[in-house]
């Protein structure tokens, strides 16, 4: 196969960047997208280039470590698939790409194609632990989670923070994400001591990292290569609103309440 | 090619407790204050539709409708009372709606400084993607419709309580009905995308009404317009008159 590319060069955060054509060829149809990105990037060292900077870890589609846009769409055109993941014979032969970083003021670039995702980092960090016992592992059913919300617990549980749903944004959202992180706990009974102060923590720090607001287009849903339900960011806006409205704990006087 | 704006400095996390101005300061908050009044607006947008169907029953019955909404609620309510409380309600709706939609858009825009070369649209609709503008123009369209048929300002032979007449002087010229219903369409597109967006806002995703929202916000959004373009198209071919 031959490609042209058209890759996002930006050799630092604060360079301006552009995109640069490269002409690859003897590219395989059985390869991944990056692998292909590796053989072009031999090529670059061949020629005294600098390589093509991209993030990426296991390669199999678990880790979220990868991700581009590919021709104006997350991880590339095939539904449910990490760039990883994505083979070569998904293109025709003599095809143009063009390859993007993820584009959100929360995601500065650090070089190339790779954007610095701490804010996620940050959004989980703000909403702190559950309260669980810890020590020896407990009896398996000690604590019984009903089979429909173990399910949909797990469905939320599968995203990997790739940050192709505040790229497929219009809004550069992080609604998805943050929906799926408070929902893996909400729905199990080990997420229920903290589960209003978490939800109300992480959207603070959502709207504090600089993400857009949804507008509830769809498009993160679609660009999910773990096909994240956008249902998760309405039993966000349920739990925020359940939050919100809760009566807040009174401190009771020792003589019986009478303050 | 802009420039980047140099990387956000990290925010350290913060447990915040629930409070009522955080509610209203965050986008998820806002977005609730944009579903409820939209809710609102919708009511009345359904009960403007029933009313204005009187219509078809003729002069005597549409002039006694809207006298009625003067009188309704007597001898309890004074003349109009009721009315100017709805007002207020409408007005207020109207104006945090407004400034929901700007705070919201304004956090969206600044959230991608630098565009893609091209990002693919897979799911969005027209009608989400023409929510802002579409808005901009339902506004100014109510505001001409009120200085039409509220006041008279722009009415070609405006008689105060004889509505009936000044809906027929005013749909008579085809440009007014025209454009009236193209506002409409775009109300019909703001409904569509705005009543399931409310759903998906106030967290109501549960069965059964999830799997039908999308479908019962357009079927809800078509009977609306078509309601409401019936009546120019009644009075460009004479039906009405």
């Amino acid at each position: 196969m031959r490609l042209t590319l058209h890759v996002w060069r930006q050799s630092g955060p604060r360079d301006a960047g552009r995109f640069v054509r490269y002409d690859v060829t003897d590219v395989s149809p059985d390869m991944s997208f990056l692998e292909m990105l590796d053989v072009l990037n031999q090529q670059l060292l061949g020629r005294q280039e600098e390589p093509i900077a991209f993030d990426h870890d296991c390669r199999e589609g678990i880790c979220g470590a990868c991700g581009m846009v590919i021709n104006g769409r997350p991880h590339g055109p095939q539904h449910a698939t990490t760039t990883c993941q994505l083979h070569m014979r998904t293109f025709p032969d003599g095809a143009a790409l063009w390859l993007e970083p993820w584009r959100a003021r929360a995601f500065p670039v650090v070089k190339d194609l790779v954007v610095d995702r701490s804010a996620f980092d940050r959004v989980i960090a703000a909403g702190g632990f559950i309260t669980a016992r810890t020590g020896s592992a407990p009896e398996a059913n000690s604590t019984l989670v009903p089979k429909r919300d173990a399910d949909l617990a797990m469905d939320a549980a599968a995203c990997i923070g790739c940050g192709a749903c505040v790229a497929a944004c219009p809004n550069a959202s992080a609604m998805l994400f943050v929906a799926a992180k408070v929902s893996h706990l909400g729905l199990l009974p080990q997420g229920q001591p903290e589960r209003a102060t978490r939800v109300v923590s992480m959207v603070a720090q959502m709207d504090a990292e600089g993400f857009g607001a949804c507008t509830n287009h769809g498009e993160c849903m679609a660009a999910c290569p773990k096909e994240i339900s956008i249902d998760f960011i309405a039993r966000l806006n349920r739990d925020y609103l359940k939050a919100v409205a809760r009566p807040k704990p009174q401190a009771v006087k020792a003589n019986g309440g009478d303050v | 090619m802009t420039p980047p704006t140099p990387p956000t400095a990290p925010t350290s996390p913060t447990v915040a407790t629930p409070t009522r101005s955080g509610f209203v300061r965050s986008l998820v908050g806002k977005k609730v204050i944009m579903a409820v009044t939209g809710v609102i607006l919708f009511l009345f947008v359904v009960g403007h539709l029933a009313g204005n169907l009187k219509v078809f029953e003729g002069p005597a019955d549409f002039n006694a409708y809207a006298e009625g909404l003067r009188t309704v609620g007597a001898p309890f309510l004074a003349r109009g009372q009721l009315l100017w409380a709805v007002r207020a309600v409408l007005l207020v709706s109207v104006l945090l709606h407004i400034w929901a939609a700007i705070a919201v858009t304004r956090a969206s825009w600044a959230a991608r400084p630098i565009g893609y070369h091209a990002l693919t649209r897979t799911e969005t609709t027209y009608a989400a993607r023409t929510m802002r503008w579409g808005g901009v123009i339902i506004f100014l369209y109510v505001i001409y419709h009120l200085l039409d048929l509220t006041f008279g300002a722009v009415n070609p032979s405006f008689v105060p309580g004889d509505v009936y007449h000044n809906l027929v002087a005013s749909f008579e010229r085809w440009p007014v009905s025209a454009v009236y219903i193209a506002a409409v369409i775009v109300v019909g597109l703001h409904i569509d995308h705005g009543l399931w967006s409310a759903f998906q806002t106030l967290g109501l995703n549960r069965p059964p009404t999830f799997r039908w929202r999308r479908g019962i916000a357009a079927a809800i959004a078509v009977l609306i317009t078509a309601g409401y373009v019936a009546i120019p198209v009644a009075v460009l071919t004479g039906t009405v008159r």
